[in-house]
This record gives structure tokens, C-alpha cells and sequence, in this order.
């Protein structure tokens, strides 16, 4: 079958003072009806920026130089702005990675998928309304007809991207585009949404350029694949070609990266108990006057949970589980309504600000976000002296102890005069484990610290967070979302679903024999975990 | 540094820079360009720019050299702009931030006392202060400063509301930093840029606040400002307009450069924002 869909050498100029003169360069592939090619790279790979020039979204600034996009035959890097108009939404459609901000929070879903009509075809009301209940019900949200009158904030993150896909749809187009569609929701809803755009595709025949950076769902969804790195094609071909037989070293790279499903060999664990939770909740209430119509939210729902000496306790679960609030009850960020937290014999729950306070440098926290988690206005080396100084070391001295830090966590000590705007969010995450470990802490919570990176940099950070454990003598309370992550680096899981520990026990008898159904539905939502484990039996 | 490169690249920031630097120098000048006292007795009153070469801005109507009293009215506007200023955003800032920081019973109270200067109209509880306490230049100067902090606490307010849960927050305070080094320390360098560029406007506002009491004569009268010489050519209005026009000009220069400087302080510090 010819390609409906092609890029012939192209080229993209960034503005000058970008950290490099093409975001995309000579970068050929095709797209054929009725198959899905994947576009994998990380971040900076110019996979996003591919999208936006084959729509001809590109940011101000940005200019197509070269080359040539050919669909159906017809070039649209020459097309003026109305032939561009006609082609998207009707040709080409487009599915974004955060159907918030995608959609538009003032108006009902139904009129915003009905719009696609009312620009495009010249349908009358009643018709346009029929339709969007028959796409609706096609992209399988549950009571389309109530679906279509709510506002975007009214669904929930899978319902929205479901009716993002609706949209997309509604013209039934030749080619769709899907920028990271999955990246943002949770891993159950995800496999739920790959179903649906590998099952719409396959009964209309549509093209799809699917952009990822996780080889997981490559393996679960894609026909073609090709592998970007630097704006520049490295690798393409078919999906089994490209992940059984990988051919550029940064394709097996990437591929290695993906991490196993398997624990390693479980480490022996001491009696001891560091930390225990006990009884832990909190509840929010928000809204309503007086107590009436007020909406309750149980975040964390009686959690009871103990960290053994120098063990790893993954705390897994979805958006909402309630892991990220227990996480900040332990550090007293959040003051738990009942329970305690009993740290070496203290129980944190009830210290007075002053000695919770003093009790800081035996517990420390790493955050999700390298970007949101470092003050912006302060040197590397100040961030992370900064808590020396608190607890009453002398500045120089404090200073100093910063650099050992930074060498201990594989950063070049000599940075630490530079702002964290100038560094990579690996290395950032870097100076936040260091930050956390200048105290000398007996626990580390790490929330998520690996979520925001690539693949091949979550990899070198799960590496160093193993050696620091074994090095410093560390307990670590591990939270993500991610079990293939928590497989990696947990001795201990605990799953959360809806503030309740569901399950809990040593990570190779959890993700090996889940008991409760919901670990189950977890475990098998995990994209592209035929293929990881096929990796696995290979290489054992 | 990429701020000041910015700054300078746009022409209505770098004319306000200059208005301002004119301004200055002339604040600066005025003991050696004029040694005598600017409210004493020069000549003949009422005289026309440019008709005696001695006053070459002419006289006011009690024969003292208008040239000589714009150039120490420089000195008065600027010096009651900046510690007004300096009054108002102090205030304001440690408002704001309270209320934003702790939210909760702290917010509402601070809000609800912030809302009951903001109903006055702020001129009418200048007058009433300046009754009440008398007008020389200093309680003038903290007068208006005074009635000028709602806006910047308001809009401290909004940025601790927005900074307060951010990431790089918590994790100061999980590394055991009390509240007040947190507020000072870390969340406020964040949230200062929109209130510097807010100062200007407080500034300009101050300096016309100024006038506006010197042009009622509830003023320092023991000062040369340019508000007095407004006040004082009133009564000399239909014939020598001269009187109050060469002021109010100077005013009209002052507020400009100040309001000119704040945009281009904006532009250079939310350059995203510029062109929308």
C-alpha cells in the first residue's frame, strides 16, 4: 500500500541562542493507511517538534527550511494557511498529551467535538448532535448522552482524553496524530486507551504517527517504528526488527533502559524496624458552609506500614491513591489527623514544630519535579548547604561539606557555583538527593524522584540511589506510580488504591503472586510487558 | 545581565532612564547652581520667563526665582517618592506576606483590614492624617506611604499564594527552616519582581499625592516643592499661568520617567509577557 503520509528530507530552523541550529534534520519516514508508526525518542529528541511541522503548528520562531511533507501526494510545507486549515481536523487530526489544557474548560464536551461539524460539513443541529452521541459512544465513555454535557473539569483524565480521541475522529481522517497520549494518565487508564486507538484504527484504516518515549507502549501498539535522537532520524523499520534486533547503539541503549519487570535477587533485611506507620489518615473537607454540601475527601485511610533497617519500601498507586499525602504526613509536611509516626522510638505525628524541626536531619525528603524543587534565586552549592546551615554548621564549613556531596552523588563539585536553571533534569535531581543527604539522614522519602526523567537518565538515577543506600546505610520510603520502577529498587511494596494499603509484602511475591485483584489489573495494565519479559527469559 | 540587555533595547524604558537621570541631576545641582536660599525674596515678583536673564523661568507672586525652586523640588519630589515608597512596599510586603504564607484566620484578617483602607479613597485619609498629625515634610512622607500599601500587599499576597506550595518550598521546610526564614529567605526573592515593577507606580502616584496636598497648601510650606509653587500661582491662574504650568511640566516629566522605568523594568523581567 503507498504511504498517505511522507516526509522527504526535513529540516527545521530553531531561533538563534536555541542549544542547537536544528530542531529537526533531514528527517524522512513514511506513514501508510491502516498502520501505526511509533516516533520514540526522549526529550529534546525533536519527535514533538515532527508533529507540529507536519501540521504546521510551529512555534514562533521556528521555521520548516527544507524539505518536503507529502500527504496524499500533495506538499504542505508549501501549502498556504486556508489549504492548512482544510487539512487539519478533516485530513490530519491531532491528540495531545494533557486533555485539560487541550480542551476548552468553558464549554461542554459535546459542543466542542460538535464544532469539528459545524466548521467543516454544513450538517444542521439535530444532526450534529446525533453524531457526536454515536462518537462518543464509538470511543466507549460511559453515558455518552451526560458525557456530552459536561465540562471538560467534570471527567476524569481518561474520559477527557477519550473524548479528545472523539474529536480527533469526527471527521474520520486519513491521519492521526498522537503526541505523547498516555504519558499523562495512569498506567490502567492507559492500557484502556491503547486499546481503544490500536481497535478505532484498525476498523477505519487510519494512519497513525504515535510519538512516545516509552518503549513499553511502543512494543504494545506500534506497526513501524522510528527512533529519534538530536532531531535526527538514527533507526526505523518494523516494530519486531527494531526491538528484538536493534541495530544503533542508541536504539539498544534506549531499549536496555526500559527497566525489568522481575526484582533482583532480594537482599537479606534485619529485624530492626526504622520507621513504622501506624494508623495514618487524613481527611480533607473543603467547600460548604457551616457543614452543609461539604465534599470529603479521605486522602489517607488508616495506613499502617513498618520500614525494616536499611530496607527499600516501594509505596505504589495511582493518581489519587493517597501515596504523594502519605508521603508529606510522614515529614510532617501535612499534619496527619490520627496515627502515629514513629521514627527510632519518636513518634512525629505528635512533636511541637521546634523539635519536629530539629528531628529533620534523621528524615529527608526527595521531590517529583527537578524543575519545581530547587529555588530558583540560589547556587547549587547554597541548596545544598542550606540545611547544614539550619541545623548550625558555619557556613564555610557547610559550604564545603557541599562539594564532598556533589562528587558523592557523580556531579563535578566545581558546579556548585551554578544556578539550577544551567543544569539537566537528571543532574538537578542529582542536587536534590544530594540536598537531602547533607543531613545525614536515617530515611529517605523519595517521592517519585524519577518519574520526570528519560528512561537512560531514570536509569543512571535508580543506579546511584542503589549505591548510596548500600554506602550510607539508608532506609528509603520509594513512592511511584511506575511498578517497573519500584520492581528495580524496592525490597518492600506496599499498593495503594483510594488512601487503603491494598497489599503489601517483599516485591518479588507481590508483582510475582499479586493476591488482591486490583495489584493484578495493575500488573497486567503495564505496557509492553509481554515484550519486557520475553527480554528477560532471552537474556537469562 | 540578560534583564539590563533587555531593558535597554527598548527606547520608551531608555528615554524613562534618561527623564529620570535629567530629573536626578537636576535634584543634585540645585545647591551649586542656586547657593541662595530657593524661598527667599529674588526680585520683583511675577516676572515672565525669559524677561529678566537672572530668573530665566521668571518669578512667582511672592518674587521668589521659579528656576531655583524647580531645581530643590526636584530634591523634595524624589526624596518624598522614594521613602513613601520605600514606607508603602515595606508595609506591604510584610501584609501580603503573613496573609499569603498562613492563609486561613491570618489571611482573613490582614484582607479584611487591607479592603478598609482600599474603600477610602486614599486621598481623602491622606487629609485626614495630615490633619491630624500636621504637615511637615516628614509625617507628609509617611503619610502618604501609609495610605499607598494595599496594592502591594494585595499583590504580595498573590504571589506567596501561588509560591507558598511549590515544591522547592517544602523542601526548605523539610529541611527544618523556621517560618520566618522561609518567608524572607526563599519565598519572597521569588516574589519580588512584580512588586518592584509595582513600586513605580506607587512612586509616581506618591509624588502626585504630594502635590495634590501642596496645591490644597496643607503641604510643608517650609519647603521649595513643586506642589507649593502650583498652590501659589492659583490665584495668579488667567494672567500668569506660567506660575503653576512650569511645575505641573516638571510633574508630568517626573511621573512619566518613573511610569516609563516600570514598564521597562516589566518588559525586562517578564519578557514572555511583552507584545501581549
Amino acid at each position: 500500500m503507498s504511504a498517505i503520509l511522507t516526509l522527504e528530507s526535513l529540516s527545521v530552523t530553531l531561533p538563534p541562542g536555541a542549544d542547537r541550529p536544528h530542531a529537526l534534520e533531514d528527517v524522512s519516514f513514511s506513514v501508510k493507511a491502516n498502520e501505526i508508526v511509533c516516533v520514540v525518542g526522549e526529550s529534546g529528541s525533536g519527535k514533538s517538534m515532527t508533529a507540529n511541522a507536519v501540521m504546521r503548528l510551529l512555534p514562533a520562531g521556528v521555521v520548516l527550511d527544507r524539505g518536503r511533507v507529502l500527504f496524499e501526494g500533495r506538499d504542505l510545507a508549501q501549502a498556504d494557511e486556508a489549504a492548512m486549515r482544510a487539512v487539519r481536523g478533516a485530513g490530519m487530526a491531532m491528540i495531545f498529551q494533557e486533555p485539560m489544557t487541550a480542551l476548552n474548560p468553558l464549554r461542554t464536551v459535546g459542543d466542542q467535538i460538535g464544532e469539528m461539524f459545524s466548521i467543516h460539513t454544513d450538517m444542521d443541529r439535530p444532526a450534529i448532535r446525533a453524531r457526536v452521541l454515536d462518537l462518543l459512544d464509538e470511543v466507549r465513555i460511559p453515558e455518552p448522552a451526560q458525557a456530552a454535557k459536561a465540562y471538560p473539569h467534570e471527567l476524569s483524565g481518561g474520559q477527557r482524553q477519550r473524548a479528545m480521541i472523539a474529536m480527533a475522529l469526527a471527521l474520520d481522517p486519513k491521519v492521526l496524530i498522537a503526541d505523547e497520549p498516555t504519558t499523562a494518565l495512569d498506567v490502567t487508564t492507559q492500557a484502556q486507551i491503547l486499546a481503544l486507538i490500536r481497535d478505532l484504527q484498525r476498523r477505519k484504516g487510519t494512519a497513525v504517527m504515535f510519538i512516545t518515549h516509552d518503549f513499553g507502549v511502543v512494543a504494545e501498539i506500534a506497526d513501524r517504528v522510528v527512533v529519534m535522537q538530536h532531531g535526527r532520524v538514527v533507526e526505523q523499520g518494523p516494530a519486531g526488527d527494531i526491538l528484538n534486533r536493534p541495530q544503533h547503539p542508541y536504539t539498544r541503549e534506549l531499549i536496555a533502559a526500559v527497566p525489568r519487570l522481575t526484582a533482583p535477587a532480594p537482599r537479606k533485611l534485619t529485624d530492626a524496624t526504622i520507621l513504622s506507620i501506624d494508623g495514618v489518615s487524613k481527611t480533607y473537607r473543603n467547600g460548604g458552609f457551616l457543614g452543609r454540601g461539604a465534599r470529603v475527601t479521605h486522602a489517607v485511610r488508616n495506613v499502617s506500614l513498618a520500614l525494616p533497617k536499611g530496607a527499600t519500601l516501594g509505596i505504589v498507586g495511582e493518581s489519587g491513591s493517597g501515596k504523594s499525602t502519605l508521603a508529606r504526613c510522614i515529614l510532617r509536611l501535612i499534619d496527619p489527623d490520627s496515627g502515629a509516626i514513629v521514627l527510632d522510638g519518636k513518634d512525629l505525628a505528635k512533636l511541637p514544630g521546634s523539635e519536629m524541626r530539629a528531628e529533620t536531619k534523621n528524615i529527608q525528603m526527595v521531590f517529583q519535579d527537578p524543575f519545581a524543587s530547587l529555588n530558583p534565586r540560589r547556587k547549587a552549592g547554597d541548596l545544598v548547604a542550606q540545611g547544614l546551615m539550619v541545623h548550625g554548621t558555619p557556613r564555610a564549613a557547610a559550604l564545603a561539606r557541599a562539594r564532598e556531596l556533589f562528587a558523592l552523588v557523580g556531579l563535578d563539585p566545581a558546579s556548585a557555583e551554578r544556578y539550577p536553571h544551567e543544569f539537566s533534569g537528571g543532574q538537578r535531581q542529582r542536587i536534590g538527593l544530594a540536598r537531602a543527604l547533607a543531613l545525614e539522614p536515617k530515611v529517605l522519602i523519595a517521592d517519585e524522584p524519577v518519574s520526570a526523567l528519560d528512561v537512560s537518565v531514570q536509569a543512571q538515577v535508580l543506579t546511584l540511589l542503589a549505591r548510596l543506600r548500600t554506602q550510607l546505610d539508608l532506609s528509603i520510603v520509594f513512592i511511584t506510580h511506575d511498578l517497573r520502577v519500584a520492581a528495580q529498587i524496592c525490597d518492600l511494596v506496599a499498593v495503594m488504591k483510594d488512601g487503603e494499603v491494598v497489599e503489601t509484602g517483599p516485591v518479588a511475591r507481590v508483582f510475582g503472586h499479586p493476591q488482591h485483584a486490583y495489584t493484578r489489573a495493575l500488573l497486567a495494565s503495564i505496557p509492553g510487558r509481554d515484550f519486557i519479559a520475553g527480554r528477560q527469559a532471552a537474556s537469562a | 545581565m540578560d534583564a539590563i540587555k533587555r531593558y535597554l533595547r527598548s527606547p520608551p524604558a531608555v528615554i524613562g532612564l534618561v527623564l529620570l537621570v535629567v530629573v536626578l541631576a537636576m535634584a543634585l545641582s540645585a545647591g551649586w547652581l542656586f547657593p541662595r536660599d530657593p524661598l527667599s525674596l529674588a526680585g520683583r515678583p511675577l516676572q515672565w520667563p525669559m524677561a529678566n536673564p537672572r530668573f530665566w523661568l521668571g518669578t512667582d507672586n511672592s518674587g521668589r526665582d521659579i528656576a531655583a525652586q524647580i531645581f530643590y523640588g526636584a530634591r523634595i519630589s524624589l526624596l518624598i517618592g522614594l521613602v513613601a515608597t520605600l514606607v508603602s512596599i515595606v508595609i506591604g510586603i510584610v501584609i501580603g506576606a503573613l496573609a499569603g504564607y498562613y492563609g486561613g484566620r491570618t489571611d482573613t484578617v490582614l484582607m479584611r483590614l487591607t479592603e478598609a483602607f482600599q474603600t477610602l479613597p486614599n486621598f481623602l485619609l491622606l487629609l485626614v492624617l495630615v490633619a491630624v498629625f500636621g504637615s511637615n515634610i516628614a509625617t507628609v512622607t509617611i503619610a502618604i506611604g501609609v495610605v499607598s500599601w494595599p496594592a502591594p500587599a494585595r499583590l504580595t499576597r498573590a504571589e506567596f499564594l501561588s509560591l507558598r506550595n511549590r515544591e522547592f518550598v517544602q523542601a526548605a521546610r523539610t529541611l527544618g527552616m523556621r517560618d520566618l526564614r522561609l518567608i524572607f529567605g526563599e519565598i519572597l526573592p521569588n516574589a519580588l519582581p512584580p512588586v518592584i515593577v509595582y513600586a513605580s507606580v506607587v512612586m509616581a502616584v506618591a509624588i502626585l499625592l504630594e502635590s495634590a496636598l501642596a496645591f490644597l497648601r496643607l503641604s510643608d510650606p517650609n519647603v521649595a516643592s513643586w506642589g507649593n509653587v502650583i498652590g501659589l500661582g492659583r490665584d495668579v491662574l488667567r494672567s500668569e499661568w506660567y506660575v503653576s504650568a512650569i511645575p505641573g511640566l516638571a510633574i508630568l516629566v517626573t511621573v512619566l520617567a518613573v511610569s516609563l522605568v516600570g514598564q521597562g523594568l516589566n518588559d525586562a523581567f517578564n519578557p514572555r509577557l511583552k507584545g501581549r
